[in-house]
């Protein structure tokens, strides 16, 4: 007697990887960077990272419910604690509650769900997140903790100046090294005079570490295949391209490219940020191209614009351009000359 | 304040002359409108858009006289690649022209042929070969469905038939989308 | 001997786990003949055998019983028996549609009949010219059995200088050409040396995946120190067997995009089809079986069969121990490109390697498939270095034009794709509809232009009849004018009969 199956398309196996796996991965090579700025900044970027994600996923249950869309699969696919943890890293960590609640919701429903949802964003969320809290509420995130020791807020500080607005705008209060940097560059310092000056000094030093733990996690999302190898060395060509010759040139002014290598977020974008594989280049020579051009412009808006520190911007303007970047890099097809 | 008037309306009109000399040095020679509207039809000169045929279909479109709903044949595909064509608004087929069959061919049945070439007359595309008081017999290669034979035959021996089907022409479907998206959208670099 | 060439790579491609022990741990078994045979007309690119038989016929096994018609090959009766209907029945076609079939009622003794007809013998073949080896290739019936069935003659047409014996089975189930070379590794060399003569080629490879070593010892006990084939072991990546990327490894060249082997002067077979060509020319016999691997955890007893062309995979499954309980799909084929069916009625046809029954666990989750992310991982496997991303998008845009310059001809639908996405896209199905929809697009503007082409002729036609009637008209008029008393009646019967006389004959059309 015939029997009868259920059809289905091939390949017959089970899936490799999912969604949830990858962006699951994601956080788990954030770790070691969250428990060094932890360490550094206090526990207040937890608060900061919950925040976040509660109000993520809010936004997208809302958004999503509004679109008809079902929710348990695309709730469950932590796309937005991913954006959540990247945006949270970027605030200081004792920022108002509505400091996160605002960046979300500009993350979540601007960036994301008005261009169609998951797959579809043009933007990085994350980074228009910030972007608008940044611009709107320059105050706000302006204000980081010194790095000295004993520094960091109690807890019941730490919670009153997040749900309290008691913000600390006293003189425990620092900006940021870049921030310094501007700022006293600006005073027409020289960079020798600078950091031997005392806001600088453990802050560099703290810097290069939070770096190297940012690195340790995206080298393992490397090996794990979830990123590709492209643009972190693109972001890297791009930054030394274009601080290499300014340094060059005057080096009592300009900051080296190991500097601009392993302060700010540069490690951080590199592997994570403009690693976001929606808004990014498809193409291998895109990505190249792509995370070089992160580079440049974020040591670029460093040194010339007005914001210390140029990751969002330069990420954001690479993603307007990442279209046209995988238009014209095309790769070879097997069997064509081009 | 003179100045700035002068400088400014001196710039327009030096930006305004480049434009000019721009818009003549690099004008493109497209192919005749009509040409390309001609290459998306079906041709199948089946007159059902009210036009003798798809050129003069053609030509009234690019002067303005008909719209672009009108070809059954064409089906939607054919209003949808029009409307990309010219810009405009895609719309749905206008049902007084007709409806969009699946392809079919003509079929003589040879039993009842009298061989009067009425039908071979009636052919756009010379679909049908015979002789007064011979056989007629279509070609199915070259008939394009059209339906002009059917009405003219006297003794209604034309018949309209699917066109092959089977493995040979067999459509892949599109995989059910997921019902998680509908969202299409036509040009992605 | 074992040649160490230096190998290239190819892009993309992936390890995948292997699962050959199942199919290979035994030696292979002659799968008795089923009560009934289906042989299915349809062939290569839908072209159809013409039948020879009728319902009621009686055949002897060997017995051709339908003709090749263009790509389609030779059909032998592979059992003696009577011919019970031709009619559509299920084949092993992705679109599950049924196809014109041979139904054959097998004699109960049909296992010991020795009347079978074949060819006769060429056992000096070395001496034998290139047209009668083809010859006795296409009467064979013989066609690739690496999968792609298209008809072996036609192939091995053209002069070439590199020929490749395939045995670089990828599929991670199947076994059929391990063991094929394991046990009948002198059919495959001979195979190959008559195919070097035919097409005069200067170096045979025979390619094997270097965990085979079972066939790697098989071949070179075979060859025993000859050195006129190299056995080449190749890694084991999928798909290292397609024919491309094969090529790619052993020669460093590509075989150019939309175009074949043959215009790098490569040729690519199947060892199975190497030992068809063996038995077609030394022993006369015309394809009436091939070895088949049926394996998967929804069979009892899993193995390699040699199976009669023709045995419905029912039959097939319970010689192999039956469906366990929780055999959930059959797969034509291996779990990477293969073909789910439908029915298990579905015969075994040339081009079946393997029926792999899958249990529940062996499958996909069907969880709703997410939108693409955009991770660049297809492209990253991808052995035909295509942008299967963009492809989707395309495709689900119907932008056929960017899908055409987007190369999706080129996709050999290997289905790495489709295995490493993380949103679960059913990329293969995607492209499968693309290619028909280009396919018939392409095939739809073709017989536009001839209607076109055809409709100005027409018109140009009825244009010229008319002038020529316009200026007979103003002709006769002339005539008329120049003598005026003449009598109009026999004027006008004269103008008749001397336009009868000039035309010759009655007047065609319009």
């Amino acid at each position: 007697m015939a029997r009868e199956f259920r059809l289905g398309g091939a390949p017959h196996l089970p899936a490799a990887t999912s969604v949830q796996t990858v962006m699951l991965k994601v956080l788990l090579a954030l770790l070691p960077g969250i428990a060094v700025s932890v360490i550094w900044f206090g526990v207040g970027l937890l608060l900061q990272i919950a925040l976040a994600c509660v109000f993520a996923l809010l936004a997208e249950a809302a958004m999503l419910q509004l679109r008809g869309r079902p929710l348990r699969p695309f709730l469950s696919d932590l796309s937005a604690p991913v954006a959540a943890v990247l945006f949270a890293l970027c605030l200081p960590p004792w920022a108002p509650w509505w400091i996160a609640a605002i960046g979300m919701l500009s993350a979540i429903v601007l960036a994301k769900h008005l261009y169609g949802g998951l797959g579809y964003n043009v933007f990085n969320p994350a980074m228009v997140g910030y972007v608008v809290v940044l611009i709107a509420f320059t105050r706000e995130l302006s204000a980081w903790p010194a790095l000295a020791a004993g520094s960091a807020l109690a807890p019941g500080e730490m919670l009153h100046a997040v749900f309290g607005g008691g913000q600390p705008w006293d003189a425990m209060a620092q900006a940021t090294p870049l921030d310094t940097l501007r700022e006293q560059l600006g005073q027409g310092r020289t960079l020798a005079e600078i950091r031997s000056g005392p806001a600088f000094a453990s802050a560099a030093v703290r810097g290069e570490w939070l770096a190297l733990a940012w690195l340790l996690g995206g080298l393992w999302l490397l090996q794990q295949r979830v990123i590709h190898w492209q643009v972190p060395v693109g972001v890297a060509v791009g930054v030394i391209a274009v601080a290499a010759p300014l340094w060059l040139y005057d080096s009592g002014r300009h900051a080296s490219p190991l500097f601009h290598l392993t302060s700010g977020a540069t490690v951080l974008a590199a592997f994570f940020i403009a690693t976001e594989p929606v808004s990014g280049a498809a193409t291998p020579r895109g990505r190249l191209l792509f995370g070089a051009g992160v580079g440049a412009l974020c040591v670029l808006i460093r040194r010339y614009g007005a914001y210390p520190d140029g990751i969002a911007f330069a990420v954001l303007l690479m993603n307007a351009v990442a279209p046209l970047l995988d238009r014209w890099l095309h790769p070879r097809v097997f069997g064509r000359s081009k | 304040m003179i100045e700035a008037v002068l400088a400014l309306s001196g710039l327009g009109v030096l930006l305004g002359a480049l434009l000019g000399w721009a818009a003549v040095r690099f004008r493109r020679e497209d192919a005749p409108l009509v040409d390309a509207i001609d290459r998306i039809l079906p041709q199948t000169q089946c007159a059902q858009c009210g036009f003798p045929g798809c050129r003069p279909y053609a030509e009234a479109i690019a002067r303005g006289a008909a719209d672009i709903n009108q070809c059954p044949p064409g089906g939607e595909a054919g209003i949808q690649a029009l409307a990309a064509l010219l810009g405009r608004e895609a719309k749905p087929l206008d049902a007084t022209h007709g409806s969009e069959q699946p392809a079919r061919v003509a079929w003589i049945d040879e039993e009842v042929c009298i061989g009067c070439t009425k039908c071979i007359q009636a052919c756009p595309v010379d679909a049908i070969i015979g002789a007064p008081k011979l056989m007629h017999t279509v070609l199915i290669d070259a008939c394009t469905g059209c339906d002009l034979c059917v009405a003219p035959c006297p003794v209604d021996c034309i018949y309209m038939l699917p066109a092959s089907s089977g493995i040979a022409v067999w459509r892949a479907p599109r995989p059910a989308a997921a019902r998680l998206q509908n969202i299409t959208f036509l040009r992605v670099p | 001997m074992s040649s160490s060439i230096a190998l290239h790579g190819f892009h993309g491609g992936l390890r995948l786990p292997g699962h050959k022990i199942a199919a290979s741990a035994a030696s292979s078994r002659a799968c008795p003949l089923p009560p009934t045979l289906i042989l299915p007309l349809g062939q290569y690119g839908g072209s159809l055998a013409q039948v020879l038989v009728a319902p009621g016929d009686r055949v002897r096994r060997g017995q051709l019983v339908a003709r090749a018609d263009g790509l389609a090959a030779n059909v032998h009766a592979p059992a003696a028996g009577s011919i019970v209907a031709i009619e559509p029945r299920p084949v092993p076609h992705i679109c599950g549609l049924p196809a014109s079939c041979i139904v054959l009622a097998v004699d109960t003794d049909a296992d010991t009949d020795d009347r079978a007809i074949c060819f006769p013998p060429m056992v000096e073949w070395q001496q034998a010219d290139a047209q009668s080896l083809l010859e006795r290739i296409a009467d064979a019936g013989i066609v690739g059995l690496g999968g792609a069935a298209f008809p072996t003659a036609t192939k091995l047409g053209y002069p070439i200088e590199l020929l490749v014996i395939n045995g670089a089975e990828c599929e991670p189930w199947i076994a059929c050409d391990q063991m094929l070379l394991r046990e009948r590794a002198q059919e495959v060399c001979t195979g190959a040396r008559i195919m070097r003569q035919i097409v005069g080629a200067t170096r045979v490879v025979l390619a094997i995946e270097d965990r085979m070593q079972d066939a790697a010892e098989a071949v070179r006990a075979a060859l025993d120190s000859s050195t006129d084939i190299e056995l080449v072991e190749v890694p084991t990546i999928f798909p290292q067997g397609g024919e491309r990327q094969l090529i790619r490894v052993l020669t460093g060249k590509e075989v150019p995009s939309g175009g074949y082997p043959v215009d790098i002067g490569v040729l690519c077979h199947n060892v199975g089809t190497a030992a068809a060509v063996y038995r077609a020319i030394v022993r006369g016999e015309p394809l009436l079986e091939r070895y088949v691997s049926v394996t998967g955890h929804g069979v009892l007893a899993a193995g390699t069969w040699r199976v009669t062309i023709g045995t419905p995979v029912e039959w097939l499954i319970a010689q192999a121990g039956g469906y366990s309980g929780d055999a959930a799909r059959v797969v034509l084929g291996g779990s990477m490109t293969g073909t789910a069916i439908a029915t298990d009625a579905v015969p075994i046809v040339k081009a079946s390697n393997c029926v792999l029954v899958l249990t529940t666990d062996q499958l996909r989750d069907p969880a709703p498939e997410l939108p693409c992310i955009r991770c660049g991982e297809c492209a990253r496997v991808c052995p035909a270095q295509l942008l299967p991303q963009q492809l989707h998008w395309f495709i689900r845009a119907a932008d056929w034009d960017a899908v055409e310059s987007h190369a999706l001809i080129d996709c050999i639908e290997c289905g790495l794709c489709a295995q490493v996405c993380p949103s679960h896209i059913p990329l293969v199905d995607w492209y499968r509809h693309g290619k028909t929809e280009l396919h018939l697009r392409a095939d739809a503007q073709q017989r536009a232009d001839a209607a076109r082409k055809r409709f100005e002729a027409r018109t140009l036609r009825l244009a010229q009849a008319q002038a020529e009637r316009t200026e007979r008209l103003a002709a006769r008029q002339a005539v008329d004018e120049e003598s005026p008393a003449s009598d109009p009646i026999a004027a006008a019967v004269q103008r008749a009969a001397a336009r009868k006389r000039s035309e010759g004959g009655p007047e065609h059309g319009a």
